[in-house]
């Protein structure tokens, strides 16, 4: 295959990549990885390179658009984000020292585990009436977000829970080249109470700086090359692109599971091929 | 007088957010694809293989080299010009967020973007 053959069928399964990856919610960035690894040989270090940069493209895509709706909570991400930084930093720096066959089982683990938690039936908190936490009044972070009914306050608690979390998020981010959604929301909602919406969309708003932070070690080791990250991220992003544009924000259950499911099963042939070796 | 943003305020500057964004990844994607099709041309018909993974060649991956082999015409160096403008863009956001901070007079905050700020300048210059 020539490099122009090679480049139009990269863009054409990330084009694919991008567009399931926002209608399920799940994020395109997601399986980048293991599509250019299991499909078509790269090199994991060439691999995170281009799913790491095409993160930052989708994720500031979609800030954009929920931030635009009220949605972001400008004070929780830029705090949070000072957690996920020195996280990415030191993931980034770990790539290096870390064997290509461990590198390979953690990202199928993860993949694992993050497909199920975005799976997993969620409870809403009602923080509206919930006494103040101290240490978030402190900080300013309670804020209100639009509903169908008006705007709808919220409380948020538990902040240095939320950011030993957003830490570890950072971390899995530098090391896989991944936006590390699932956990960031996982913070949110779950440790600090955020409603889904604001989780989702604060994440968004984090992931692409969090990205940025690894993406100098990224450039400098060179697990960027320019001729496999272009067709990837172009077409991740139309991809992603025309998913938000058919179905913005609302993936239906069945869908998310059948996409969860696809990527489990991605995820165990990493970790196979991570322990056995070869294909 | 007091210094709380009004929800007029907070509306502007949610539009300001959202449009540096997607400006950001527009022409990030823009110089991605000038800089693909220019590549393409010249090297379409040679090999790909990224079995065996061995750096980059230097020049591309510094912040400097980046930008003057952008500069240079390279198919090559005008994808990482893109690439380069698109990990800018989420640093730009952190900076006018710092901004909107100091007009706020929320000087907590302004703290905590330029922390963050500082970090990723860093990071990215080496």
């Amino acid at each position: 295959m020539n490099t122009l053959a090679f480049s139009a069928t990269i863009a054409a399964a990330a084009f694919c990549a991008g567009f399931l990856g926002s209608l399920t919610g799940l994020g395109g960035g997601f399986i980048i990885t293991p599509v250019l690894t299991l499909l078509f040989g790269a090199d994991i270090h060439y691999a995170i390179g281009a799913s790491l940069i095409s993160i930052i493209a989708t994720s500031s895509g979609a800030a954009a658009a929920y931030v635009r709706e009220g949605f972001t909570n400008l004070r929780v991400g830029m705090l949070l984000e000072v957690a996920t930084v020195p996280g990415a930093l030191v993931g980034a720096s770990l790539v290096a020292v870390l064997p290509t066959r461990l590198l390979t089982v953690a990202f199928g683990l993860v993949l694992l585990v993050s497909a199920w938690l975005t799976t997993r039936p969620r409870a809403e908190h009602l923080t509206a009436d919930a006494p103040a936490d101290a240490l978030a009044s402190r900080l300013r972070l309670d804020s209100e977000y639009p509903t169908a009914a008006g705007p709808q306050r919220y409380r948020v608690r538990r902040v240095p829970g939320g950011f030993a979390l957003m830490w570890v998020a950072g971390v899995l981010s530098g090391l896989l080249g991944i936006g590390s959604g699932a956990v960031k929301v996982l913070a949110m909602d779950q440790v600090m109470y955020l409603p889904f919406k604001v989780s989702t969309a604060t994440s968004n708003f984090m992931i692409g700086v969090t990205a940025a932070a690894s993406a100098g070690i990224y450039l400098r080791r060179g697990y960027v090359d320019p001729g496999l990250t272009m067709p990837v991220v172009l077409g991740v992003l139309a991809g992603s692109m025309l998913g938000a544009r058919l179905l913005f924000g609302t993936p239906t259950r069945r869908l998310r599971m059948l996409f969860a499911a696809a990527v489990a099963v991605i995820a165990l042939q990493m970790i196979y091929h991570g322990v056995f070796g070869g294909r | 007088m007091t210094h709380r943003p009004t929800p007029e305020q907070d509306v502007r500057v949610q539009h300001a957010v959202g449009t540096l964004l997607r400006a950001g990844v527009l022409l990030a994607a823009l110089v991605v694809l000038a800089g693909g099709v220019l590549f393409l041309l010249r090297h379409g018909g040679g090999a790909s293989d990224y079995r065996v993974f061995h750096g980059e060649p230097m020049g591309l991956e510094a912040f400097g080299g980046i930008v003057r082999d952008g500069v240079s015409g390279s198919g090559r160096g005008i994808v990482q010009l893109g690439l380069l403008i698109l990990v800018a863009t989420p640093v730009a956001r952190v900076a006018f967020t710092a901004v909107v901070f100091a007009l706020e007079r929320d000087r907590t905050y302004v703290l905590v973007a330029l922390l963050v700020l500082s970090l990723l300048l860093k990071s990215l210059a080496g």
